[in-house]
């Protein structure tokens, strides 16, 4: 039998209020993968991961973590799990090479092994020479790599980051996006939530979509991508066009007279749209896609789900 | 996890707690030494030489024990009670919920924290008592025992307070209306023998009234209460108290959704 990384099973979550948060939820997550788990606010995302980290206590189902049921091996599953929280949780006033000892003591390593394990993770996240300071003195993206550096201080092989880039600027959304596919490049599995679709179009391999509290998608990202009926391409024209062309079953309109918007079904080729613009004696001079493709099928898949 | 690996997490509570105490030693420590000298200046010097000798001690020297108890049981509580709201309110508690390490050992280390506190006071007040008054330590064992049991026994309790608490308010409720009450009326200032009858007996239901007169048969050589009895309630109160946390932390209240 295949040992996942995260193995879930029938997971329900019903809170005190009444509100049902996850309905029967059944994921298994490989080893090695990056995965993205999608959906709305309210979907259940987080109350999903709150239950694997043991912050959420589960109403039904079955949560193993390589192999370890949260239940029964709680203390096997729990060291082998770092968590990156959608907020700062850190004691405000500690400064922050404590607060990755501790952190590392937490998970019973002696102060001599914390101190060599807080080094390492803060000199990874570039974060060393700010030791002495506490968060109170870091900007937000230092704060958001010191939320990092705590969750990879024990070494886990399971890391789970909630919505890691929320709220931060474009330089350091790139900047994580490194460190987390340098960290999943050595083997660690990765389970990420996040709002940027771009983010888990650029970063997974694998895709769960989560909506009112049930899994309505998982598969890997290529397939979900193939499941688009429709694309839309902006083309950046070298000369002006200011006629009407004939693109035969390609649809387009002209956003400017050198910027082209063509929808792309997936029966037509950017070859074939090019080869028709070149009898146009069209030169296209650059091309993006006119929208996230992932959002696109998001949309459409939650939106289909409430109906 | 093994024991060897819970020690290691129970020492890193320890140290985080007692750095977080003497960093601020200002509003922990000082306080309640200044207040006592105020005790033994106003009640024990300038008033006690009024009333004369209690049980048989001026009663300067009956009041020492009881200030002492005083000191470990308000700061024992209150080190609990504010640093685990505190890392409730601020969420660090997750980075020990998150760990591997069990509930017990998240507890302990709130409890051995607030005992430090408590026993640090309660060495600092004795410092201040022995500037105004002697003390005899007739029972150096008893005086140790009776200390670590109260300040374990506050502190779980000031755990406990703290993972009820809601909000600031909710950590001083407890402290203002019903410790306070208790440790005065708990036969600091007075022995119960000099009270009517009816309040003579209802001072047995107070916990405390055991806790200082245990502490005073210690020092001075003289109780209200059986010293069997004393230690009794004092070590099944705290085994109630301890499982009651243990048991809240497991079920999630206050911690977890």
């Amino acid at each position: 039998m295949m040992e996942y990384a995260l193995s879930i099973k029938h997971l329900g979550k019903t809170y005190r209020n009444g509100v049902t948060a996850l309905d029967d939820v059944s994921l298994d997550i490989e080893k090695g993968d990056f995965f993205a788990l999608l959906g709305p606010n309210g979907a259940g995302k987080s109350t999903l991961i709150g239950i694997v980290t043991s912050l959420v206590r589960k109403s039904a189902g079955m949560v193993r973590v390589m192999g370890y049921d949260i239940d029964t091996h709680f203390s096997q599953a729990k060291s082998k799990i770092g968590v990156v929280p959608q907020d700062f949780n850190f004691n405000k006033f500690e400064p922050i090479i404590e607060i990755l000892k501790n952190q590392a003591g937490y998970f019973g390593m002696g102060r001599h092994a914390a101190l060599h394990a807080a080094e390492e993770s803060l000199n990874n996240l570039s974060l060393w020479e700010k030791r002495k300071l506490t968060p109170r003195q870091l900007s937000g993206g230092m704060n958001r790599r010191l939320l990092i550096a705590r969750a990879l201080v024990h070494d886990p092989e399971l890391l789970i980051l909630d919505e890691p880039t929320a709220g931060v600027d474009i330089e350091i959304r790139r900047s994580v996006w490194n460190l987390m596919r340098e960290i999943n490049s050595h083997g660690r599995t990765i389970i990420l939530t996040t709002h940027y679709l771009e983010e888990a179009e650029s970063l997974c391999r694998n895709i769960g979509i989560i909506d009112r509290g049930k899994i309505i998608v998982n598969t890997s990202m290529r397939k979900l991508l193939e499941k688009l009926k429709e694309e839309s391409f902006i083309l950046y024209l070298q000369n002006p066009v200011t006629r009407l062309l004939d693109l035969e079953d390609y649809s387009y309109k002209f956003l400017d007279d050198k910027t082209l918007e063509v929808a792309l079904s997936y029966d037509k080729t950017l070859h074939g749209l090019f080869n028709l613009l070149d009898r146009h004696g069209v030169t296209v001079s650059s091309i993006r896609n006119k929208a996230n493709r992932l959002e696109e099928l998001f949309l459409t898949m939650t939106h289909r789900n409430s109906e | 996890m093994k024991l060897s690996l819970q020690l290691v997490a129970l020492y890193t509570i320890l140290v985080k707690e007692i750095r977080r105490f003497t960093r601020i030693w200002m509003q922990t420590i000082l306080p309640s030494a200044i207040t006592v000298a105020l005790y033994f200046l106003i009640l024990g010097k300038f008033i006690g030489s009024r009333i004369g000798s209690v049980d048989g001690y001026p009663y300067i020297e009956f009041i020492a024990p009881g200030l002492i108890m005083m000191g470990i049981i308000t700061n024992s509580y209150a080190n609990t009670v504010s640093s685990f709201f505190s890392s409730k309110f601020q969420r660090h508690i997750e980075e020990m919920l998150v760990s591997p390490m069990p509930n017990y050992i998240i507890i302990l280390g709130f409890v051995l924290g607030g005992m430090a506190r408590g026993l640090i006071v309660g060495v600092a007040v004795t410092l201040t008592a022995l500037v105004f008054t002697r003390l005899q330590m007739q029972n150096v064992t008893l005086v140790i025992l009776t200390s670590i049991l109260t300040a374990a026994l506050f502190s779980t309790a000031g755990v406990i307070n703290g993972i009820f608490a809601k909000s600031f308010d909710d950590t001083s409720i407890v402290p203002t209306f019903v410790l306070t009450p208790l440790t005065y009326l708990g036969g600091i200032f007075f022995s119960i023998s000099m009270l009517p009858e009816f309040w003579q007996k209802a001072s047995y239901a107070n916990p405390i009234l055991y806790m200082v007169n245990s502490f005073r048969m210690g020092i001075l050589g003289v109780s209200d209460v059986n010293l069997a009895i004393a230690m009794s309630v004092m070590v099944g109160l705290l085994i109630i108290l301890f499982m009651t946390s243990l048991h809240l932390l497991n079920k999630g209240t206050g911690t977890r959704s």
